[in-house]
């Protein structure tokens, strides 16, 4: 069995750039520096305006005293770490972290099983598997604003197509949206049907890289199907499915446009998660409060880092 | 060899940031030059919260015309409410606020302390003729800053038809009791109580302060006993089912549209639903909301203020100033209130609406008991305690706390602000 793995990922490996070996680089004239300067520049230039200026204005806003005068005017005090002290004693921390948590575990659990149950079902090609895969990118191109509006038109208590459904059949109505029990449920499920689509497109074309053969060569030993995809189909998707994870948990980590749409985080803060506790400091009250905001997004910026530093540990020890 | 190219490469690109730089604050420059306007400018800009208005609509036509008549032209620009406040604050940091800005009246007392806002002495505005309880909200430390474009406040409206087949008499809700009553024989006869707005923003607590100080409650005592009543009433209405739990995101204009079902006894709304609640074909009625214990609580003053921003060049006040007054001027000011379906500020243009329109008097009548949020020395803490207010009115709708204790929890935040 081992021994039918190892073609497959040698190819990989042998195409690697760290193969190739590099002449040895001559001295360069100046003009050639410049040249590398200038075409350099662009990317410096646009890395510190768009990243590390914004960045550093919001750690900087996250450790000042901002009120209203001071925003304006300038000379807010410097607080060191109060705002994150205010922002982690806050009740509503632990609340906002447990619901990102449950929020950002059970979109990724749902969504890769579903989008790695429907790659596979369409890697078995069968008439109109290409159109039908088309239409399970829809929920994928919709705007935001036009899904989310949607889900909460949908899920609405009084007059939601889904509560005159479970009317119907004669099961018990939730408030979907204004109950405290349900509002996260609500919204995960929103959020999980907009995610689906872009795990199966991953993971689907994982599934085109796997060689033909392999599976052929397992089915011939007496591999029954599922034996085939645990043993064969699943490790050899594991890079693919890494960084679909991955790049999953980043993208639900931020998501905030679907809560707040169908739920501003509410009621009593029952769907807030870290993202929309942000910008409800920030933006959602009568008036601003940007230093404890701009704390929150920091916070929530390490937990993305971390994830991303994660899967760099991972990816090296996938390469020893 | 790699090291030197590098620190050539960060030498070089830092150069590149420094020219980048350099020349976006050579255009910053001048667009401040021409935004600011020197000797000769001639135009202005004006914010305001009415984004659903376009050029063909009365509002910003009255705008063209009161900028033409001073030789100025304005470029107005229409911004959602809270979104508004967040602009102004991050233009006024940049030194680029408008010319003109209409905001709402709860947050001019926090601009104006924050120095966003010039007062009239300044600026040459007059507010002479406003009615007292509606000018209020712009009176910071004895300086007043900007003139009320018009007032509105909140009501209960009814569906006449839902109330005869459920056997309600509108004329006999006198207090919370009666209204009570009234929802249950409503909801009997297989239709809804009432509907309104606990949405965790502003219009939540402006919903629910009628009933806060029809209480006989403060705001600077949020878990007083009588808050707990007025919360208990509308948390009471959730769990009997007399009002539905979409109350809980509802905002108003949600509220209104359940309402227009025609399967609503009441909902609590504005004045500005007056000219949609005529289209709307539905048989309907409008009477004050009850006290507690009788009469008519006071409603909160809602509306906004035309007001001027702090400007570096403060020469550009007079063209500002003169361009406000056009807009609130008596003449302006029938147009303009009736456009946005307001009650005026002033009391000879009052009498004029409701020659006009009849259904305005218990508006008018209204208007004139209403109170203003940040009255009472509250300004600047307002905000604060209002957003306790609605984290409350959230929790206990919700069910996830007790009407006392998500009270107690509010005055305990409020207090620590």
């Amino acid at each position: 069995m081992a021994s039918t793995l190892t073609p497959v990922a040698d190819p990989a490996r042998a195409s690697a750039p760290s193969q190739v070996s590099a002449p040895r680089p001559r001295r360069r004239r100046r003009p050639e520096r410049w040249a590398a300067a200038a075409f350099l520049a662009p990317l410096v230039v646009y890395l510190v305006a768009f990243y590390a200026y914004p960045l550093y204005r919001n750690v900087e806003l996250s450790l000042r005293n901002y009120t209203v005068a001071s925003f304006v005017n300038g000379g807010a005090q410097f607080t060191g770490f109060d705002n994150y002290r205010t922002v982690l004693s806050d009740p509503v921390f632990v609340q906002a972290l447990w619901h990102t948590a449950v929020f950002t575990l059970g979109s990724l659990a749902v969504q890769f099983t579903l989008g790695m149950a429907l790659a596979v079902f369409f890697s078995a090609h069968f008439r109109l598997s290409g159109l039908l895969r088309a239409l399970f990118l829809v929920p994928w191109l919709l705007p935001l604003i036009v899904s989310s509006s949607t889900w909460a038109w949908m899920l609405n208590g009084q007059s939601g197509v889904v509560n005159a459904g479970l009317h119907a059949v004669g099961l018990p109505e939730p408030q979907w949206l204004s109950s405290p029990t349900w509002s996260l449920v609500a919204v995960l499920i929103a959020n999980i049907w907009i995610g689906v689509p872009f795990n199966l497109v991953l993971l689907h074309s994982g599934l085109q890289a796997i060689s033909s053969d392999v599976n052929e060569a397992a089915a011939l030993d007496g591999a029954g199907a599922w034996q085939r995809f645990r043993h064969i189909t699943f490790p050899l998707l594991r890079p693919v499915s890494a960084i679909t994870l991955l790049l999953g948990l980043v993208y639900t980590l931020k998501v905030f446009d679907i809560i707040w749409i169908m739920t501003r985080g509410g009621p009593s803060n029952s769907s807030t998660t870290l993202a929309t506790w942000s910008y409800q400091l920030s933006f959602g009250g009568l008036i601003p409060k940007f230093g404890p905001g701009a704390a929150v997004g920091n916070l929530l910026i390490v937990v993305a880092f971390l994830a991303g530093l994660l899967y760099l540990r991972y990816q090296r020890k996938a390469e020893l | 060899m790699s090291a030197r190219v590098t620190s050539r490469g960060t030498a070089a690109g830092l150069l590149a940031l420094a020219l980048v730089t350099s020349l976006s604050a050579c255009s910053n420059g001048s667009s401040d030059d021409s935004a600011s306007g020197g000797e000769g400018s001639s135009s202005l800009t004006l914010w305001d919260p009415y984004p659903q208005f376009d050029e063909s609509d009365a509002w910003p036509q009255l705008v063209q015309k009161c900028g033409e008549e001073n030789g100025v032209t304005i470029e107005r620009t229409g911004y959602d409410t809270t979104d508004l406040t967040n602009q102004v604050l991050r233009a006024a940091q940049q030194g680029n606020a408008p010319s003109v800005l209409v905001v709402d009246n709860p947050v001019v007392s926090t601009l104006a302390d924050g120095g966003v806002l010039a007062d009239n002495d300044t600026t040459g505005l007059d507010a002479s003729g406003v009615e007292d309880n509606i000018l209020a909200a712009g009176e910071v430390d004895g300086q007043t800053y900007g003139v009320p474009i018009g007032a509105n406040t909140l009501a209960l409206y009814y569906n006449k038809t839902v109330l005869s087949a459920a056997g309600v008499d509108p004329s006999t809700i006198t207090d919370w009791d009666s209204l009570t009553d009234a929802l249950q024989k409503v909801e009997d006869s297989g239709k809804n109580g009432i509907t309104f707005s606990a949405i965790g923003t502003e219009e939540g607590s402006f919903q629910f302060l009628p009933w806060f100080w029809g209480s006989g409650a403060e705001l600077t005592d949020l878990a007083s006993s009588d808050a707990q009543s007025a919360l208990s009433l509308w948390s009471g209405w959730v769990q009997q089912g007399l009002a539905p739990q979409t109350v809980i995101s509802n905002n108003q204009q949600s509220a209104w549209e359940e309402f227009l079902t025609g399967d609503y006894g009441f909902v609590e709304n504005g004045t500005w639903q007056l000219g949609p609640v005529k289209e709307s074909g539905l048989d309907w009625g409008v009477i004050p909301i009850p006290g507690r214990d009788g009469g008519t609580a006071p409603a909160p003053t809602g509306g906004e203020f035309v007001t001027i921003p702090t400007q570096a060049d403060t020469a550009s006040y007079d063209k500002s100033a003169a361009v406000v007054q056009c807009l609130t001027s008596a003449d302006n000011a029938l147009e303009t209130d009736t456009t946005l379906s307001y009650v005026s500020a002033l009391a000879d243009v009052q009498e004029q609406q409701v020659s006009a329109d009849a259904d305005l008097q218990p508006w008018v009548e209204a208007v004139s008991a209403a109170r203003g949020r940040t009255s009472d020395g509250l300004g600047t803490d307002y905000p604060g305690i209002s957003e306790q207010l609605w984290n409350a009115v959230q929790a206990a709708l919700s069910g996830s706390q007790s009407p006392q204790a998500a009270l107690e929890a509010a005055q305990q935040a409020a207090g620590s602000n």
